[in-house]
């Protein structure tokens, strides 16, 4: 099976290129990261992350054929030849596959992800029916892999103001639990044109997300409570 | 090689895992500075993968008791495990539960709004009787949902992280005290001195020793190696725990809440075969009993398919209902790699390595302690351990499922805690040992040689297959003396190993040789105390020796590298408040 990888390294290449590699021992049921592994022991200095190798992890996003993807789930049987690999795009490069996470971190920083309580901590838990904990899922399963936030044109071209898909995923996981009691504040840190607005609902996140969320409709329901909020 | 960079931090963790973090989160609250050091981003660290649950006896769903759950970790650690450790990890365990709730956990609920707790092998009520609800589950992604939250929390509290950073080295000074480490910044190849005065080890376990297993990539136990190093022996290293259920020949982790919820296993003929092994217990008997049933139920010809190399975990008798709502990651993973529909078809499954028992030897306080001075419980100052890298012991030679989550919490508050009264009574760092620096910037020196040699990824390859052919489920002393040997072979050429990747900027191939030297000495503990057990007990399976042995070795294990020397020290079989179980014949 024949492979493009992209590489640069900044200690040694002036320019990024991309090189192609060959793999012979393709087995049923190969990962593309089990390809990957099997590269770097043909030619060590190619460099990715990689680890849990199931799709938890989140430490493999790539660009995939030109899809955002996490390599350890994708599957090599149905990928078009040559396989051509390139990190995220609209993220700095450090080296090879490897781009700097530190703007997409810091959006999810930026959301105050973490749960807010003003009353008295109770002895046993915060109850919780299942329905409201049920608001839960298809949020809090985000993995901060980044396929999405660097599949988005509004967050390549605003990375420092628009908060990007998954951390507004993660605003709307923190809106939508019952036991948190910031609602107010959460709110009030998204306005303004841009953190959440410059959202276009080009849907490209939904597309890529390997654990099937739906951040677009998560921030279509932040827009819905801001509206019942301001009326 | 030019003096690295310094920086001072009150306390140094390495591992940003459920330990690492449950502990970094006590010390800021308490206004310590706090590093924690981290060669993966945290949120990467592999407790984002346990699934089924951590047990506490809430009693939401069956009426519990912290003594039975302390009762049902004794035995299901078949004796080996420390008493007083086990009893304050179980009476710890509700309000630990009730506190990852309050931080922000998203778990599964019951009807009246209460934590869901699921059955899980080996937890009965009663001491022994009817099979308890203990778990508390967030569906089968308990582990993503503790860690993305500690994660959460410990950003607010402003814990400072040094994201994709490797430790090189522990620094110790002459007296034995611990003073930091020698880390090295993964992006930019720098090595970084960070001076500490109590360094916490939380770096996870070692699955990499083994081919097929449930652990990441990053499992390599380079905090128990660094240990090792330091002159400091690890504990218990011959009980490895195989999981029953890791999808066969690709290792993926099928959770024992498969089986908590309904879930069986079946042999080539169909049968039922647990009844055979555990009568009462059945498919969830603990996780030794139920490796070794599947591994027997194999070697007897009854395995299932062309090559009869694994059984069938039925959950196709649940409805689809179940399977979304408990086991939804469980059946994402069979649709993603093996094209099944867990609801509708069963899974293929066998026994794969998955959980180190064994680790650096600690107190009940998250201390480490060696026999250095005047005894085997002498704390080394300075140095503290939590999570599977640690062996306090609570899980003895056979961990139960759902107490790993538990462990890490519980004992990573606790070192916290022991952390925050050191440091109140030692104001100031003691002097750096420039002699341990030396030592540590040689370890990193080594892999700039350069010219011919064997590569990092043959080597490794020949451990893991070496190790899964000499230290599996079933042992004997022919097959592991020549394990040994093979071994002592193979650490003999890592002298010989080069690096081609020379560049300085996110050079993974120097850290993966960095990782092998480390999973090279951590086999050698494993298979030097796996040798010299002449018994069976717990994960530990000898054919030439099958019966437990209490009166010969009712003891833990201490491995020194140095000439890879063994010692034992005694079982702490006396439990803090209440009467000790005394060891009984171990029937599920």
């Amino acid at each position: 099976m024949r492979f493009r990888i992209y590489r640069y390294d900044p200690d040694r290449d002036s320019a990024p290129r991309m090189q192609d590699y060959q793999l012979d021992d393709i087995r049923p049921g190969m990962m593309l990261r089990d390809a990957l592994i099997a590269l770097k022991a043909q030619d060590e200095s190619l460099a990715f992350r990689h680890s849990c190798g199931e799709g938890v992890c989140g430490s493999d996003g790539m660009n995939i054929n030109g899809r955002n993807g996490l390599a350890c789930i994708t599957p090599l049987a149905g990928l078009k030849e040559p396989v051509e690999i390139r990190p995220f795009p609209g993220m700095p490069v450090i080296r090879d596959l490897i781009v700097d996470m530190s703007p997409f971190y810091r959006q999810y920083r930026a959301v105050k992800p973490w749960l807010v309580r003003e009353d008295p901590e109770p002895e046993v838990e915060v109850l919780q029916t299942p329905a409201q904990r049920a608001r839960l899922d298809g949020l809090y399963e985000c993995i901060l892999c980044g396929c999405c936030s660097t599949a988005c044109p509004s967050f390549w071209w605003n990375p420092e103001r628009f908060l990007g898909p998954a951390a507004l995923l993660q605003a709307w996981r923190f809106l939508a639990d019952s036991r948190d009691q910031h609602s107010e504040q959460r709110l009030d840190q998204l306005e303004g044109p841009y953190r959440l607005f410059r959202c276009h609902t080009i849907m490209n996140c939904v597309e890529v997300c390997p654990k099937g969320l739906h951040p677009t409709r998560a921030i279509g329901q932040i827009k819905a409570t801001m509206l019942k909020h301001a009326i | 090689m030019k003096t690295p960079a310094r920086r001072r931090f009150d306390t140094l963790i390495l591992g940003a895992g459920g330990a690492g973090l449950r502990a970094a989160l006590q010390l800021a609250r308490a206004e310590a500075r706090v590093a924690v050091v981290s060669k993966v981003f945290p949120t990467r660290s592999h407790t984002v993968a346990a699934q089924g649950g951590v047990n506490a006896a809430l009693g939401n769903v069956s009426p519990d008791n912290w003594h039975w759950h302390m009762y049902d970790t004794v035995k299901g650690g078949d004796y080996l495990g420390d008493q007083d450790a086990i009893e304050y990890m179980c009476r710890a365990a509700p309000k630990i539960v009730y506190e990852l709730e309050h931080f922000g956990v998203p778990f599964s609920r019951l009807d009246n709004g209460r934590i869901y707790q699921r059955p899980f092998g080996g937890m009965t009520r009663d001491f022994g009787g009817e099979q308890a609800a203990r778990t508390c589950a967030a569906a089968d992604r308990t582990g993503h949902a503790i860690l993305h939250t500690l994660f959460q929390q410990n950003i607010r509290a402003r814990t400072h992280f040094f994201d994709e950073y490797f430790a090189i080295d522990l620094l110790r000074d002459d007296e034995g005290a611990v003073l930091g480490a020698l880390v090295l910044e993964i992006e930019s190849g720098e090595p970084l001195l960070i001076e500490a005065k109590t360094t916490l080890i939380a770096s996870g376990g070692c699955g990499q020793l083994f081919r097929t297993t449930t652990n990441a990539h990053i499992n390599t136990g380079d905090g128990m190696a660094m240990v090792l190093r330091a002159g400091l022996p690890l504990q218990d290293m011959e009980f490895f725990q195989f999981h029953p259920t890791g999808i066969a020949g690709k290792g993926m982790l099928i959770t024992e809440g498969a089986r908590g919820e309904g879930g069986y296993l079946v042999n080539r003929e169909g049968e039922r075969f647990m009844e055979r092994y555990a009568p009462h217990a059945r498919d969830l008997a603990s996780r030794d009993v139920v490796s070794r049933a599947i591994a027997t139920e194999i070697r007897e010809g009854r395995g299932c398919g062309p090559q009869k190399d694994h059984v069938l975990l039925k959950l196709d008798h649940l409805g689809s209902g179940v399977v979304a709502q408990r086991l939804p990651g469980i059946r994402d993973m069979c649709r993603t790699f093996l094209h099944i529909d867990p609801a509708e078809t069963p899974i293929p499954v066998a026994p794969t390595a998955h959980y180190v028992m064994g680790g650096i030897p600690t107190n009940r306080f998250g201390e480490v302690v060696a026999p250095e001075k005047t005894g085997a419980e002498d704390p080394v100052p300075g140095l503290y351990a939590a999570g599977e890298c640690a062996c306090v012991s609570v899980h003895g030679a056979n961990r139960l499922g759902g107490n790993s989550l538990l462990d890490i919490l519980v004992f990573g508050r606790a070192a916290g805690k022991r952390i925050i009264e050191f440091l109140s009574e030692h104001r100031n760092h003691r002097p750096l040992d420039e002699a341990a620096v030396e030592r540590a910037l040689q370890r990193l020196a080594r892999w700039d040689r350069r010219g011919d040699g064997e590569s990092v990824a043959t080597l490794r390859d020949e451990l893991t297959r070496l190790m899964e052919e000499h230290a599996s489920v079933f042992r004997t002393e022919a097959v592991m003396r020549d394990g040994v040997d093979k071994l002592r072979a193979l650490r003999a050429r890592i002298a010989d190993v080069r690096l081609r990747d020379t560049s300085r900027v996110f050079n993974t191939a120097r850290i993966e040789a960095l990782e092998l030297e480390n999973l090279v000495d951590i086999s050698m503990a494993t298979l030097a105390g796996a040798l010299a057990r002449e018994e069976s007990r717990g994960a530990h399976s000898r054919i030439d020796f099958p019966q437990r042995d209490d009166a010969r070795w009712m003891k833990h294990s201490l491995y020194w590298r140095k000439d890879d020397r063994l010692e034992w020290k005694p079982v702490r079989t006396k439990p803090l408040s209440v009467d000790s179980f005394p060891p009984k014949e171990r029937v599920y």
